[in-house]
């Protein structure tokens, strides 16, 4: 290190060098951004047509539940957890909500409800895994199964929502030059802009890398982990709830088989925007980038007119990518 | 009469036997088992034959659990060997053929079984963590099966291929004869060599094992492509049930029906110690469980409800803090009593 430094010359591979030592945590991130811009060019240099303002909007438009959702697993993935819910915790709100407004409860009272039910999830499982030492994964998969089963409790079949609010979320559309953004994309992106502030600038946020790095290290420093780890599942079920809203207004129904499967999906955007899943390393933007990786390979997929089971395949072979890449990184780093 | 309480198949069992005679309280006819031309039909006799495809998925995730993984991909895996074997028959001229059966079956279970060895790769060379190296093959596995079968559901008629789950041998269900000789298989291999407790010692801890010259990586290895492997006759099963290869339907939610069942039987997901008649005890109690949500009428949607109750049940009971603080509450009772009946002396 001392070596390149004293060289002049090598001034730009110094700060390279300097730059990846110490912020290593991001190069994953880079990587996923630099992915997605490629496959972007790919797409634009195939198809002639893929990076226009229709197709860019529609990204967000598309998978804005699913970026909230891979908000609220960041939290708890860096807290070395994982939350196998999400897709469940969705359908049972969105399919809640539904049947609520059906049966004529006003939608300033339906929103509330929605988020605290994912949120009670959330917490149900937090406290299995703080209190009675259950793993995250086994207590998640009683939350998927409690939430899937209280979906099809709500209802066996698909209700339609008319709720005039409800559906101005996905409907009304802002137009800037042929770009545009409905609310659900506005909320999305608030949604992660909070995230990643309360990650980078709250004790609350750095309480949760701590617990991620080491949890007993953490607890021998006097923080709060009970109590953050707790939060880091209420976020991640209140997210899901969110998702569940945001997913009613996309589908303008609440079905209560919705989501199976998402909870793969976004684990998948989380692990491919640079989150390790041992916990302690990662962002929430590049969750963003993650989500946006997978939106853009589905839509180029459905460019090309192919199956959708390609999505799955190569959202695969991304993830095994990124996971060896991510295995080469935290290897390097423990060398040193 | 403490040391048989103590042992630690005594809970799952227990949880068997009381589900048995809910079972058997609430209808009579759950135990009645009929002999119709020489076959045994009857509740019971269901829950063996069904059992099958999730008691192989169980034996193999039983082993990968006992190394300290997971292994989340095997649903995807039953997916993948049921389109393999249903396109070889569908392809070949004679479906009846027992030369035809043989290579379908050959084929699917191979092709699992490279799978598993992947897996084994990347969590035993490669050092992934279990849940995502395996994770990868459960989002991609289906997605190979879908253009095995090119997006559609394969059907067949063959009538050797259905007998395999629907046929009977001396009265009894085939298929539960391939539960039985897996169990056998395994169990022996395990039990009866060193494997098992060399297994047990890397899932204890892998390094000192490594260090104590346990060739820890080929044990890991070969723990994966164990499950693929028993996923892939488990995948065979299930298509010989349905005469169909259904690419999404296959074997879902079945990774986490293993899983349970492990857990049910025993078998600390932390790795390490493990039992196979715990396993199966835990299999068969899933199974039972199913057949009485089907049985009470509850719609098999919201079975989910009591999935979920169950695993709470179970995570609560092998819970350190439920279990000290009922050893407590016992120990107050019996001290209390044991007091008042000196005192009454």
């Amino acid at each position: 290190m001392s070596l390149t430094t004293t060289r002049p010359l090598d001034g730009l591979r110094a700060r390279v060098d300097r730059f990846t030592s110490r912020r290593a945590s991001w190069i994953p991130v880079f990587a996923a951004l630099g992915i997605l811009i490629a496959l972007l060019v790919a797409g634009q240099v195939y198809f002639g047509n893929f990076i226009t303002p229709r197709v860019l909007s529609s990204l967000l438009l598309d998978n804005a539940y699913l970026l909230i959702l891979a908000v609220g697993m960041t939290f708890v993935i860096l807290t070395a957890g994982i939350d196998l819910s999400v897709g469940a915790v969705l359908a049972f709100t969105a399919i809640l909500g539904a049947r609520l407004l059906s049966e004529g409860f006003p939608v300033v009272v339906v929103i509330p409800v929605m988020l605290v039910g994912g949120s009670l999830i959330g917490l149900l499982i937090g406290v299995l895994i703080q209190f009675f030492d259950v793993q995250p994964f086994i207590a998640s998969l009683a939350g998927m199964f409690a939430a899937r089963g209280l979906a099809f409790l709500v209802s066996l079949s698909s209700i339609k929502v008319e709720d005039p609010v409800i559906l101005w979320l996905q409907t009304k559309l802002f137009y800037i030059d042929g770009w545009f953004l409905s609310p659900t994309g506005i909320i999305a992106i608030g949604v992660v802009i909070a995230g990643a502030l309360v990650l980078q600038f709250t004790r609350f946020g750095r309480t949760i890398y701590a617990i991620g790095g080491n949890e007993q290290s953490a607890r021998l420093m006097g923080l709060p982990v009970v109590r953050t780890k707790l939060l880091a599942y209420v976020i991640s079920g209140a997210c899901a709830g969110l998702a569940g809203i945001v997913f009613t207004a996309y589908q303008g129904a609440g079905y209560p088989l919705n989501g199976v499967g998402t909870e793969l999906d976004t684990i998948a955007a989380v692990v491919i925007g640079g989150t390790l899943l041992t916990g302690g390393s990662g962002f929430v933007l590049g969750s963003m980038i993650g989500v946006f990786v997978y939106g853009t390979i589905k839509t180029a997929i459905s460019f090309l007119g192919a199956e959708q089971s390609w999505t799955r395949i190569t959202i695969g072979a991304l993830l095994l990518m990124f996971v060896v890449v991510q295995r080469v990184i935290v290897a390097r780093s423990s060398r040193r | 009469m403490t040391r048989i309480l103590r042992h630690r198949l005594v809970l799952p069992i227990a949880a068997l036997v009381a589900l048995v005679l809910v079972n058997t309280i609430s209808r009579p006819s759950f135990v009645s088992i009929t002999v119709r031309d020489g076959q045994l039909y009857g509740s019971v006799i269901d829950i063996l034959r069904n059992s099958a495809p999730l008691m192989l998925v169980a034996l193999g995730m039983t082993i990968v659990i006992a190394t300290r993984g997971i292994d989340l991909s095997v649903g995807a895996l039953m997916a993948v060997s049921g389109a393999v074997a249903l396109t070889i028959i569908d392809g070949s001229g004679a479906p009846d053929s027992p030369a035809t059966l043989a290579i379908a079956i050959a084929a699917g279970v191979a092709v699992t079984l490279v799978f598993g060895a992947w897996n084994g790769f990347l969590v035993a060379v490669l050092g992934i963590q279990p849940i995502i190296a395996t994770l990868v093959l459960m989002l991609a596995g289906r997605g190979i099966a879908l253009l095995i079968t090119g997006g559609f559901i394969t059907t067949v008629t063959s009538t050797p291929y259905k007998f395999m789950s629907q046929g009977y041998l001396l009265g009894l269900p085939f298929a539960f004869y391939v539960s039985v000789v897996a169990i056998v298989l395994v169990a022996v291999i395990q039990r009866r060599t060193a494997l098992g407790v060399l297994t047990e010692s890397v899932g204890i801890n892998p390094e000192a094992s490594r260090l104590a010259g346990v060739r820890s990586r080929g044990i890991v290895w070969g723990a994966y492509a164990a499950s693929g492997l028993l996923a892939g006759f488990a995948g065979i099963l299930y298509s010989s049930n349905i005469m169909a290869a259904d690419a999404n339907a296959a074997g879902q939610y079945i990774e986490l029906d293993a899983i349970l069942a492990v857990v049910l039987g025993g078998t600390s997901l932390m790795g390490g110690k493990f039992s196979i008649a715990g396993t199966v005890i835990g299999v068969f109690t899933i199974q039972t469980l199913k057949s009485t949500i089907t049985f009470l009428g509850v719609p098999p949607a919201v079975s989910p409800l009591f999935m979920a109750l169950v695993v709470v049940i179970v995570v609560l009971v092998q819970s350190q803090r439920v279990r000290g603080g009922t050893l407590r509450l016992w120990n107050a009772l019996t001290a209390r009593s044991t007091k008042d009946a000196e005192v009454a002396r």
